[in-house]
């Protein structure tokens, strides 16, 4: 199986504290990979290093062992047409219909003109259930709904990669199903996804692998079986069992 | 409603006979107040006037061109951009420490001065110029407050999608910006419609230049009077506009807030 994105040795501080240190990952295609951990053990500085937003001191990051992220003459917005991104908080465009806010990226970043953008767009929306929302504003939308379309509005960009930032993390807890179906149907698809989550139960029953963060390290991976029902850390078992009561 | 509207009647009656009864009262009503003045001077002042309207228009449209680009050159970041960061910087700062009527005074008197070859010396060009420099200042400072309320995830979602920063300010954050802006850019501009009778110093017929030769043919103060009345007439309403949109972006904001 080809190697969809491959993390080495990579390193990052902030303001001179160390929250990456030394991550190595590799995620062959439609591989479903959750990285979980204690907030503040780096997952979501892990995930924007891997778009770009967030530049690396050390190590490197490759996507289709051809692109690297980390170099300095890579040019991100060709990084970030090929991975998509969402994050806890929605952060759709609220000046902007729901119809909009998709097809935005393929029309200015893609090019295509804006029919053809349109005809996608609504197509993944009714994939997604959305399709009666189109016109609606962000505003208008439920916290599950709004997130949904961020996930849609990722998707149009037709990524290789998609990356899940903790997407259910800020919604009632009544909504939450509807968004991990979202993913669960994504997966179905063959998408390639690296999930930051606390849905300990959603992680067992779509990762591939559980990939555990603690202080900058992943201090354990393998199978959600393996790492879920048998860690073999300490630290990986206390995790858990404050996650799980 | 009619209470307070009788109440208001009841207060104009009792101060207006009060102020009749003043000793002076009369010489004060013939000097500013003057019927006959005002009739005779309206005519021409408002023809003067439209030289204002002329002058406040165009001066927004530049205003509003080098608010937004001086406010977006400060946000630019890479480093390569520094000079033009610093360039914008200086520009503000230097333009809002200047009092108005001196930027006018030193280009609407300066320039034509320096006899240029090909270089237009009409005052109100130069005074409109002038306008536009110091507003744009301002204008570009309520700008950048604008792009500085959008909540940075905005940015990060839009270079997420592989927006350009460029296409990331266009699309997404001046958007949003100007629909915060848009109340205090309107109390600019109010300022901006009276700052138009500054260009009266360097000796254009606008507005307060026409009432002031009227002034001083017939040494009576009503055509002032009667400038103000006009002025007034264009800024009340603009005013009314102002803080009805405000308040209506205020019940937008708070309605937002409950969902
Ligand atoms: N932009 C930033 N500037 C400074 N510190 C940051 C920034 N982003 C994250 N951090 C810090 O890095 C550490 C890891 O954060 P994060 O990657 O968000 O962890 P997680 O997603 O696992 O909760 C935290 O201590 C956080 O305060
Ligand atoms: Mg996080």
């Amino acid at each position: 199986m080809e190697t969809r994105l491959r993390v080495d040795d990579v390193w990052k501080s902030w303001d001179g504290v160390p929250v990456l240190r030394g991550i190595d990952l590799s995620v062959a295609s439609h591989q479903v990979v959750a990285l979980i951990g204690a907030s503040g053990s780096g997952k979501s500085t892990l995930l924007r290093c891997v778009n770009g937003l967030v530049s690396v001191d050390a190590g490197s990051i490759w996507l289709d062992e051809s692109l690297d992220v980390t170099h300095e003459r890579t040019n991100l917005d060709d990084v970030r047409r090929r991975v998509g991104i969402v994050f806890q908080s929605f952060n759709l465009f609220p000046h902007m219909s729901v119809l909009d806010n998709v097809t935005l990226g393929p029309r200015k970043v893609l090019h295509r003109s804006r029919d053809l953008a349109r005809e996608a767009a609504l197509t993944l929306l009714d994939r997604f259930g959305l399709a009666d929302k189109a016109n609606g504003y962000p505003d208008q939308l439920s916290g599950g709904q709004q997130q949904r379309v961020a996930i849609v509005r990722a998707l149009a960009m037709e990524p290789e990669l998609m990356l899940f930032d903790e997407i259910t993390s800020a919604l009632d807890p009544m909504l939450v199903g509807e968004v991990l179906d979202s993913v669960a149907e994504l997966k179905a698809t063959g998408m390639t996804i690296v999930m930051a989550t606390h849905e300990m139960s959603f992680a067992r029953e779509v990762a591939d692998r559980v990939c555990f963060l603690s202080a900058g390290q992943i201090l354990e991976q393998g199978t959600a079986e393996q790492v879920l029902t048998d860690p073999q850390e300490r630290l990986t078992r206390d995790f858990l069992a404050r996650f799980l009561r | 409603m009619l209470i307070g509207l009788g109440s208001l009647a009841a207060f104009v009656l009792v101060v207006g006979i009060v102020v009749s009864q003043l000793p002076g009262w009369h010489v004060v009503q013939d000097t500013f107040f003057n019927i006959d003045e005002f009739v005779s001077s309206f005519p021409q002042l408002i023809s003067a006037f439209w030289l204002n309207i002329r002058i406040f228009i165009v001066a927004e449209v530049f205003i509003l061109i080098v608010g937004i680009v001086v406010a977006l050159a400060r946000t630019l970041q890479a480093p390569i951009w520094l000079p033009i960061r610093v360039v914008a910087t200086i520009y503000t700062d230097v333009f809002r420490g200047v009092p108005t009527i001196l930027v006018i005074l030193l280009l609407g008197f300066g320039i034509p001065a320096l006899d240029l070859q090909g270089v237009p010396n009409s005052e109100v060009l130069w005074g409109t110029v002038a306008l536009v420099l110091s507003y744009g200042a301002y204008v570009a400072e309520v700008f950048r407050a604008g792009l500085a309320s959008v909540h940075p995830s905005q940015r990060m979602a839009s270079r997420s999608l592989g927006l350009s920063s460029w296409q990331t300010n266009r699309h997404i954050l001046l958007p949003q910006a100007v629909r915060n802006v848009v109340p205090p850019l309107l109390n600019d501009f109010i300022s901006l419609q009276k700052d138009t009778a500054l260009v009266s110093i360097l000796g254009p017929i606008e507005i307060l230049r026409r009432a002031q030769i009227d002034t001083s043919m017939s040494f009576n103060y009503t055509p002032y009077v009667a400038a103000a009345v006009i002025f007034i007439a264009l800024t009340i309403p603009m005013t009314r506009f102002a803080d009805w949109l405000q308040a209506r972006t205020q019940k937008q904001r708070r309605a937002a807030a409950t969902v």
